[in-house]
């Protein structure tokens, strides 16, 4: 292991660490809200400051870890598998399933599902528990995240039912499903990353932006999208780097754990 | 035969086209507010009004009357008529979309200029061990907010296509960087490195051939991706554009408005996505 | 020595004259709009940015002068109203033309009403002269003078025609809307970019000096519904005003800038939070009997930490609100009321007096139900989504579960007013009005506005009914002492059955930048270009474009 996957490996465990650690390094919680000291910038007792109404922003940061860092990359592991079965089944199939199939993605790309979304909110009760809020929003995200690699993953796999080792492994007896997960799948891996990968902030951000519908993560519960949210405030005035801390965290770990899975993104 | 291919192909398109718009009516019929208005909490205005403004919209509550209805005006060249802006919607749209393409269009061109330029700089093989670099570059631009990417550019007065770009390029990057990253992981690769084959020759006739399907592919869905990008970028950077229409039309439940903008998306993602298949299909030939 | 003097002497004079050239030459002004204007047709105008429009470009008859509050003459130099409150008349100016050159009469003002009036036109500007069934009838006595005969009595009448904009009886169907005698003209409208005003070179008002108004040469208003930005670029200098501004950019404007930032006190809005009262609606039935009971609104309201919420959320620009008006409305704010303070305590001992009773941090009500409810709010509005959250806190302390719900407009009127699928709800109001006689349609039991519990066919509760009595009082009553008396009765009871729990007065929050001359901000809308045939933009000042 290179130095670079060394670090990689070290500030993944760290953060995970520190989630887990959250009720020990953020005593105060992450819903307390220090009403004398709202909007102040980092201090002892607050180590990234507090937000606008006067909540611990490290403890926030920490906890919102915690969701984010464990629901949002299993949303993008649901929308990589769908995109799989649709996208490279359809192309592996070919012949009428694929034209289904692309017409389907095309039309599933266009629509405005914030209309859907706004429709889940209105028949989920009032009253829903925080988790489960949590959970149905990601589980959307993750069910209508899938159409756009698998457009490119028809085409990847495609490609491969005329590649040369796809026909010996028929020659030499391989059929069906057994030809598809042993040897298709595989190949579409570089594809099935990347989608992986670019979906876990995608959702992330997404899950803030369903606040506007009332899905999402409720409040006090923290989440990162709605601290990433906060930025936004932000470049109307400078001179408050404390509250970038959020998305440096987020492209540090991102950019870690792509590290640390990188080889495995192009192994045949 | 050829020609039966592309009247089919293009019937496709037209079929999938309707489809989406009564899909997308539906879709914003049964959402909850869809009957309502802002003037229903406004106490200086009687109930006869309200209930006045309610029933000019009356014609809109039976989803396939209203949708046969449009069609039979599409047909005469009339879209409908915006009621949030009170406008016809065909004057909307023809205003609008001159904008679009440009900022879009040359948003997303830069994008892929960019993405490219950098997975090829990471596949450099001298350059492997700063994948690193690559990979936080883009995922800085992923994790920001594209809300926050268009403030920055208000902010520093760069003009609209720049911050799509930037919204546009991450995603580009991640697929492109592992598709060729595959390629050049090829065997014949090194093989061809071994014999002495230049890197540009490499390059153009070992590794992009491989890869060039999928990146055609890549290529007709950033379309769609450069065109849901254009909404926070229009509505912030002040650009009159198809993107902020559609964002005002989804917060006013503007029927009309809605089914003509989803009918425009999907033919443009069709036929984005379409020209990519023939291409690919092109170059297979080729090849072949 | 002799030629030095006059030479300064010359000098001086040549500066002055340079000053007043370029005062005379005013520039122009420019501000936001936060959304695209519906119409241009004054008569129709609901939505802000049209009405912002119809301010600057249309002629009134009289003017609420938004500084002093008082009624004053515009187009019509006097009036008279009759004392059955039906009818009145003007006498006009005369000499005076519109935009495009056609002379204004009475026969203006007299198609404008019926117009106005005509049963198929929809808008809260024509409703406020419904207050009962009939046409209006309108009778020329001279080119100048008309006299205006309603069905029946309506109620600060003459204060109404500060929003009736007079429309021409002679241009053409096409030119309607672009005849105008106000000191601006729609010159130019870029759909979703930006609209310019010109001056209107017929406008007839001069200044002491005789000097024709405006001052202002154009007025640019940019489509810009995001606030982040628009403070960005009135920093930048690209802006001259913001209107009405949030309190967080207000004070890092003032830190950076203190004299382009005017607090003119408290406003006329309210922020409130009311229970879902209604007999049928699709919520558990002990709930239902949570809402209705006014000792559990009362405990609640007490429970609640105003001075936070005001000082926390709003840094100090706001006060605890205590009732439907606000005390900036001096005349109708009913002042024996006293705020209801901080008293968690208490609160919770009113509850257990109820039968509630707190079991390991929770409350539970007399049946066993642990106290559990919803509050649903509009998203976008950011500082009522963190009064949602301090609430949440504050009500946390009595061991009451709350559950935050922002929704989207549409979606959330659905709940309020349609399906009735809501437990509490937080909104505000902005009054525009200083007359409660425009919130008949909020207290009245049977009407749709009565947030709590619309349209009922008969009053249920005994304080609602008392309530309908005295707005129909007031609503009848001529002499404006008997109206306050009735309406301060209708305060008090608000106060003792809180139907809606008060929790803010906004104070009136705007930006001016220093590059404007003439300016005064106030709290009636609109706070900063109330007077703006007044003001000036000074040229040096500006930014390039």
């Amino acid at each position: 292991m290179n130095a670079a996957r060394k670090l990689a490996c070290v500030v993944v465990l760290a953060v995970c660490a520190a989630s887990l650690a959250a009720p020990w390094l953020a005593p105060s919680g992450y819903a307390k809200q220090f009403r004398e000291d709202p909007g102040s910038p980092p201090s002892r007792s607050h180590w990234l400051g507090t937000d606008e109404i006067g909540r611990d922003r490290f403890a926030r940061v920490l906890y919102g870890t915690r969701i984010s860092l464990l629901l949002a990359p299993a949303a993008a592991l649901i929308s990589t598998l769908l995109a799989a079965m649709v996208g490279g089944l359809a192309g592996y199939l070919g012949g009428i399933w694929l034209r289904v199939a692309t017409g389907l993605t095309d039309l599933f790309l266009s629509l405005p599902w914030l209309f859907l979304l706004i429709t889940v909110r209105a028949v989920l009760p009032l009253n829903v528990s925080p988790v489960l809020s949590v959970l149905i929003t990601f589980l959307i995200l993750g069910l209508l995240g899938w159409a756009a690699s698998a457009r490119v993953l028809c085409t990847s796999a495609q490609s491969l039912r005329t590649s040369d080792f796809i026909v010996q492994a028929r020659a030499s007896g391989l059929h069906g499903s057994r030809l598809f997960f042993v040897h298709v799948l595989p190949n579409l891996k570089p594809v099935l990353y990347a989608q992986f990968w670019i979906s876990i902030p995608v959702f992330i951000l997404s899950e803030a932006n369903l606040g506007i519908l009332g899905l999402g993560v409720a409040e006090p519960l923290p989440s990162w999208g709605s601290l990433l949210r906060e930025l936004e405030g932000l470049v109307s005035f400078r001179g408050e780097p404390w509250r970038l801390v959020s998305l440096l965290l987020l492209i540090v770990v991102m950019t870690s754990f792509q590290t640390l899975l990188s080889k495995e993104e192009v192994a045949a | 035969m050829l020609l039966w291919k592309i009247t089919r192909h293009l019937l496709g398109i037209v079929g999938i086209v309707l489809l989406g718009g009564l899909i997308s009516a539906t879709l914003v019929r049964l959402a909850p507010g869809f009957d309502t208005d802002e003037h229903q909490l406004d106490p200086s205005l009687s109930a006869e009004s309200v209930r006045a403004m309610q029933a000019a919209r009356a014609g809109e509550h039976n989803v396939l009357r209203y949708y046969a209805r449009y069609l039979r005006g599409v047909l005469h060249g009339d879209l409908g008529v915006s009621h949030s802006l009170d406008q016809p919607v065909r004057t909307l749209i023809h205003d609008r979309w001159p904008v679009t393409l440009k900022v879009a269009g040359v948003g997303l061109v830069l994008g892929w200029l960019i993405a490219t330029a950098l997975a090829l700089a990471m596949s450099l093989p001298r350059v492997a061990s700063f994948e690193i670099f690559g990979t936080a570059v883009s995922g800085a631009f992923l994790c920001i907010p594209a809300a926050v990417l268009a403030l920055l550019s208000v902010i520093w007065n760069s003009p609209g296509y720049l911050a799509i770009a930037l919204i546009v390029f991450p995603k580009i990057y991640r697929y492109t960087r592992n598709l060729l990253a595959k390629a050049y992981a090829m065997p014949h690769i090194t093989a061809a490195r071994a014999r002495g084959l230049r890197e540009a020759r490499i390059l153009f006739w070992h590794v992009l051939p491989p890869a060039a399907p999928q990146m055609i592919a890549l290529a007709g869905i950033t379309v769609s991706i450069a065109l849901g990008a254009s909404i926070p970028v229009e509505s912030l950077c002040g650009l009159p554009g198809i993107g902020q229409l559609a964002w005002q039309a989804a917060l006013s439940r503007d029927l009309p408005l809605l089914v003509n903008l989803t009918a425009l998306v999907t033919l443009v993602t069709l036929l984005a996505n379409s020209g990519a298949d023939v291409i690919v299909h092109m170059v297979r030939s080729r090849e072949a | 020595m002799m030629r030095r003097r006059v030479f300064l002497r010359i000098l001086v004079s040549f500066a002055l004259l340079a000053g007043m050239a370029s005062a005379q030459n005013g520039n122009e002004l420019r501000f936001c709009l936060r959304a695209e204007p519906k119409t241009f047709d004054p008569l129709k105008v609901d939505d802000d940015a049209s009405l912002t429009i119809r301010y600057l470009t249309g002629g009134v008859l009289v003017r609420v002068n938004r500084q002093t509050q008082a009624l004053e003459p515009e187009l019509a130099h006097s009036w008279k109203l009759s004392k059955d409150g039906r009818q009145i008349t003007f006498k006009l100016r005369i000499g005076i033309q519109f935009s495009d050159g056609s002379p204004f009469s009475a026969a203006d003002v007299a198609y404008t009403m019926t117009r106005l009036m005509d049963p198929e036109l929809h808008s809260s500007t024509g409703d406020a002269f419904r207050s009962g069934t009939g046409t209006v009838e309108t009778r020329i006595l001279a080119p100048d003078k008309i006299t205006i005969i309603f069905p029946a009595p309506i109620i600060g009448l003459d204060r109404l025609f500060d929003q009736v904009a007079i429309m021409s009886s002679t241009a053409s169907k096409k030119a309607k809307e672009r005849a105008v005698l106000g000191p601006f003209f729609v010159a130019e409208h870029k759909s979703g970019d930006h609209l310019l005003l010109r001056r209107n070179p017929n406008y007839w008002k001069k200044d002491r000096s005789g000097r024709q108004l405006p001052y202002l040469d154009a007025i640019r208003l940019d489509i810009q519904p995001n606030r982040d930005v628009e403070v960005l670029r009135f920093r930048r200098g690209e802006l001259d005003l913001i209107n009405a501004i949030d309190t967080e950019y207000y004070d890092r404007l003032a830190a950076s800038s203190p004299d382009v930032v005017h607090d003119a006190g408290a406003s006329l809005d309210t922020e409130f939070m009311w229970f879902n009262q209604v007999a049928n609606a699709p919520i558990p039935s002990y709930k239902r009997d949570w809402f209705r009971s006014t000792s559990f609104r009362r405990a609640i309201s007490s429970a609640i930490n105003r001075d936070d919420l005001s000082r926390v959320i709003y840094h100090g620009h706001a006060q605890p609100a205590v009732g439907p008006v606000s005390p900036a409305n001096k005349f109708w704010f009913n002042n024996r009321l006293k705020v209801e303070s901080y008293k968690p305590a208490i609160a919770l001992e009113h509850l257990q007096n109820d039968g509630f009773r707190l079991r390991d941090g929770v409350l539970h009500d007399k049946d066993g139900h642990a106290v559990e409810f919803s509050i649903v709010t509009n998203a976008g509005n950011k500082s009522r989504e963190r009064m949602a959250v301090m609430i949440q806190d504050d009500l946390g302390r009595i061991g009451i579960k709350i559950n935050v719900v922002t929704l989207d407009f549409p979606s959330l009127i659905e709940r309020i007013a349609q399906k009735f699928n809501y437990e509490a709800a937080i909104l505000g109001f902005q009054n525009v009005d200083l007359d409660p006689n425009g919130q008949m349609n909020i207290w009245l039991s049977s009407a749709e506005d009565h947030a709590w519990n619309p349209q009922q066919k008969s009053p249920e509760t005994a304080w609602e009914a008392e309530i309908d009595r005295l707005m129909r009082a007031q609503a009848s009553a001529a002499d404006p002492k008997k109206r306050k008396k009735s309406f301060d009765r209708v305060q008090e009871i608000v106060a003792e059955q809180a139907p809606f729990l008060y929790l803010i007065n906004k104070n009136a929050l705007s930006a001016v930048s220093t590059s404007v001359e003439g300016a005064a901000p106030v709290i009636l809308s609109p706070q900063t270009y109330w007077n703006a045939d007044r003001l000036t933009v000074h040229s040096t000042a500006q930014a390039s474009r």
